[in-house]
């Protein structure tokens, strides 16, 4: 199987179709940064983009991945490794506690984003509900998207 | 009585004693708060400092020791090229210690913060001493070791700039990694002076001077965390992340109710199936914080282990496993909520006659049993090879799960090698290494090195639960509408029949019971045999929503204002425990209580099915008090606009990793509040994943406002102190917005929802 991830081509070999994209990205491609929570797509811990619209990893076959566009959180900063204006205000706003969920509620905020680039708080609240931050740092987040959204149209 | 029995029946022992092992590791460092600071040899020079605490430093101070006595492993190196490393000794859970503790050390050397790296310390408590996270207690403890840390490298670096000089050290000052002499406009950076401080003896802890609060720069301002870098990045900081040569993948099977063990499999069939390498039947040690019985199967990848477990089909035999079940605990609890309970834990005064004289007021609390769902699912990764092993954790006790692993395994302590990771979540679940051992001994019996990964439905079935409850209380006003009598029969769970289960007892202290004149309290004890353990401010968030609302009863039937209701209890100010300073305090408690109202607006008018509530705990040496703001419609639909919160923890150390942690702790207290809730029967968990567990979500987050009252009182610990007055402070304004009195959790049983 050919997968596109972050714009570039990898070879699975010997992987199950009906595996979810979640396990290969793990532990066939090493790219660890998406994360297992449920298994059941109501944690979104495993979000990624598919073509650009967040999608949980952990229940989507791979063999429904292929030749599709394949974004994750290591390939959320530009290639030059300038960081994504969200990963910047995570930063800058101290969002993490553990920072377990914190990959997956990124890829969600980047797709919202791209969609709304000013968002209202009943689009955020729209576009990150599926997301679930064990520790709590919801206020932080919302703060941290409208950041975001305000530096980019500065 | 069969072993087995025993072990059903005495889980409990394994989890209080797991507690009292983190708990001795503390005590160490307690006594031996005169630290000892020794030069470690740095290859390229620089200054490196070891640390040296417990019964070695005492040992190393009588013996004048030599070179081969020094560690290998230092708190802090400046090295000539300017930059400083710091290690964080303890597990980051979530709780900002990685970001915390080096701040301590680089306020006291002053430090230039940008040029700090921090790295995570070896697990070696005979160097580090207590490296735990549990119990808010991370901050209180290290703090006196971690600022000698910095202010004995800061002399050091002054006193090699004065032999430079020829000057008096009390000439010089330090600032941003440069000792300056004001007087002759010189100034040489740390980087500079490293190798020549090494060459200095260590001073004697009595002569460092550790700066006042007034003159800090780091300490109290707003740090972003050292590893954030790392985490929106995605780089493999976890303990799920972690890969090792050679390893295979595992998955455990045990009996969904406790106790239960391997009968008959279909072992056979799963050796065959694709990607499998090895299934293994594992006795285990039938110690819940150890290993219990149950089929490991192992393979070449994750998700290749959990296809071929969901064909596993195991006979459990449940002769000796739990039948627990909570609908028959709520109906026995019910049975004997109007007596009181057998257990005598506090009499004084004369309750009956103080309730006869006045008004009376009754209140029937319960609260379900909840799980700690930390978002990182357990796993452990081990290798075990020549009789030694090496095992990569997210475990919040690693000094603990040292002895415990191997003890499992039958090898020396000296043995077992930890590293920690960071941890996705803890909230108390990963006090226990159950995940470790299992790892250890699974890598042991397969002689490979694996990667063991729980599902969640793993997680939330065998976990080590906040215990569920229930108070019976009575409350006695006077004529003058003061609360004079309190009585609690508390309605409680035990394994041994003798003492309550872990997380499930009540302090014969409890508040109020120190600051009224008639308290009964009282105790029964149902059995049970499902493990419990420590949740986030254990007891307290619990005890907390049961007493502050009872108390809000009992202004509303005397018909007084809640929070001079509340001013009124607290009296005088005073410590309750004469002399100890992590006990309550009633002067600041009276102060978080008044601020928080203050900030809240209390008394401000509300439109019809919105109002505020108000509720004070103390708990883990914090003061906190908390006013919810609610709105409620014809529906019981529930919006938490807003928690203010007011809380005094000392001085903060980083503001905004404290604030972080009461934001946090407010949409933990609610999430649990509303809508979280385990039934168990035949001994099984009823609810394993997030489809059933719903944990609150970003629409219904409320504004969190944090005040602190910063003290000059020791710095305390913050990732609990602020969860326990959530839940009563909304059950309060719930009841100021609609008269409905909540005394049952969750909020969905009543109908609440968002």
């Amino acid at each position: 199987m050919r997968l596109q991830i972050n714009d570039k081509e990898h070879v699975v070999d010997g992987v199950d179709e009906s595996t979810p994209l979640l396990w290969v990205l793990r532990d066939h491609l090493g790219l660890v940064g998406t994360k297992y929570g449920c298994g059941i797509g109501q944690c979104g811990a495993c979000t990624v983009h598919l073509n650009g619209a967040p999608t949980r990893s952990c229940s989507l076959p791979v063999s429904a991945a292929v030749g599709q566009r394949i974004t994750t959180i290591e390939g959320l900063a530009s290639k030059d490794g300038k960081l994504h204006p969200l990963q910047a205000a995570w930063i800058e706003h101290d969002v993490p506690q553990c920072g377990y969920c914190q990959a997956g509620q990124l890829m969600s905020a980047a797709a919202l984003l791209k969609q709304k680039p000013d968002p209202t708080d009943a689009d955020i609240d729209a576009a990150m509900n599926g997301n679930i931050c064990r520790c709590g740092t919801y206020p932080r987040i919302r703060k941290a998207i409208h950041a975001a959204a305000k530096q980019a149209h500065e | 009585m069969s072993a087995a029995e025993q072990t059903i029946l005495s889980a409990d022992d394994y989890v209080q004693e797991m507690l009292r092992a983190a708990e001795a590791q503390s005590t160490v460092s307690a006594l031996n708060r005169r630290s000892f600071l020794k030069l470690v040899g740095m290859a390229g020079g620089g200054l490196a400092l070891a640390f040296y605490v417990g019964d070695r430093a005492t040992a190393l101070a009588a013996t004048n020791s030599s070179e081969q006595d020094f560690a290998p492993n230092a708190f802090l190196r400046i090295s000539p090229d300017g930059s400083i490393l710091i290690y964080a000794k303890g597990p980051e859970i979530g709780q900002g210690v990685k970001t915390s503790f080096p701040m301590i050390i680089a306020e006291e050397l002053d430090a230039d913060w940008s040029k700090v790296r921090v790295e995570q310390a070896a697990v070696n408590p005979t160097v580090y001493g207590r490296q735990s996270a549990g119990g808010s207690r991370s901050i209180p403890t290290n703090w006196d070791q971690l600022r000698r840390a910095g202010a004995t490298a800061r002399a050091m670096l002054v006193a090699a700039a004065t032999k430079e000089w020829k000057v008096a050290a009390s000439e010089c000052t330090t600032e941003s990694s440069n000792v300056v002499h004001a007087a002759s406009n010189r100034r040489l950076s740390y980087s500079e002076l490293a190798t020549k401080a090494a060459a200095l003896p260590v001073p004697d802890e009595q002569s460092l001077k550790l700066k006042d609060r007034k003159d800090y720069k780091l300490l109290g301002k707003r740090i972003t965390g050292v590893d954030n870098i790392n985490v929106v990045t995605g780089k493999p900081l976890f303990g799920i992340d972690q890969v090792i040569p050679g390893m295979q993948y595992a998955v455990f099977e045990k009996c969904p109710a406790t106790g239960g063990k391997v009968g008959e499999a279909n072992l056979d069939e799963i050796r065959k199936l694709p990607g499998v390498t090895n299934v293994l039947v594992i006795e285990g040690t039938g110690k819940p914080t150890e290993v219990m019985p149950g089929v490991a199967i192992l393979a070449t990848s994750t998700y290749a282990a959990i296809a071929a477990r969901r064909k596993l089909k195991v006979n459990w035999d449940e002769s000796s496993a739990s039948k627990d079940s909570w609908s028959k605990a709520v109906a026995d609890a019910q049975k004997v909520a109007k007596q009181n309970g057998p257990d005598s834990l506090r009499n004084t005064g004369d309750v009956d006659a103080a309730i006869s004289k006045g008004k009376a007021v009754e209140g029937f609390y319960t609260y379900p049993f909840v799980s700690h769902a930390p978002l990182e699912p357990q796993n452990c990764t081990a290798s075990f090879k020549d009789g030694a092993v090496e095992i990569w954790a997210p475990s919040q006790t690693p000094d603990s799960a040292l002895g415990l692993v191997a003890g499992v395994l039958g090898i020396p302590r000296e043995k077992v090698t930890i590293h920690q990771t960071r941890v996705g979540g803890g909230f108390g679940r990963r006090l226990m290494n159950d995940y470790a051992c299992e790892a250890a001994l699974i890598s042991k019996q397969a002689g490979v090195p694996v990667k063991l990964q729980w599902t969640r439905e793993d997680d939330m079935q065998h976990d080590f639960y906040r215990v569920g409850g229930f108070h019976s209380f009575k409350g006695g006003i006077d004529g003058s509408g003061k609360l004079v009598a309190w009585s609690d029969h508390f309605i409680t769970f035990s394994q041994d029949g003798q003492k309550p289960t872990s997380g499930g007892d009540l302090s014969p202290d409890e508040f109020p019971a120190l600051l009224l004149p008639n308290v009964r309290l009282t105790q029964t004890k149902l059995p049970l045999a499902i493990p419990t353990g420590p949740w986030r401010a254990p007891r307290s968030n619990s005890v907390a929503f049961a007493v502050q609302s009872f108390l809000h009863e009992c202004s509303v039937a005397a018909k007084r204002d809640h929070l001079e209701f509340l001013l009124e209890i607290m009296g005088e100010p005073r410590w309750l425990d004469q002399g100890k300073e992590f006990s309550l305090n009633t002067g600041r408690a009276a102060a978080v209580i008044k601020l928080a109202a203050e900030k809240a607006g209390w008394g401000k008018a509300l439109p019809k099915g919105r109002g505020l509530g108000l509720a004070f705990h103390f708990s883990h040496a914090g003061h906190f008090a908390e006013v919810a703001e609610v709105s409620v419609d014809a529906n019981r639909k529930l919006t938490l606009h807003k928690v203010t919160v007011a809380g005094d923890i000392g001085p903060v150390v980083n503001m905004s990793g404290a604030e972080n942690q009461v934001e946090g702790s407010v949409v933990d207290g609610f999430s649990t509040a509303l809508g979280l809730a385990l039934s168990y029967e035949n001994g099984r968990m009823q609810e394993t994943n997030f489809d059933r567990y719903p944990l609150l979500r970003i629409p219904h987050a409320p504004v969190v406002e944090v005040h602190f009252i910063q003290s000059d009182y020791p710095p305390t610990g913050v990732g609990e102190p602020a969860l326990p007055p959530v839940a009563p402070a909304i059950c309060n304004a719930i009841f100021a917005a609609t008269g409905h009195r909540v005394r049952t959790l969750p909020l969905s049983v009543d109908g609440f929802k968002v």
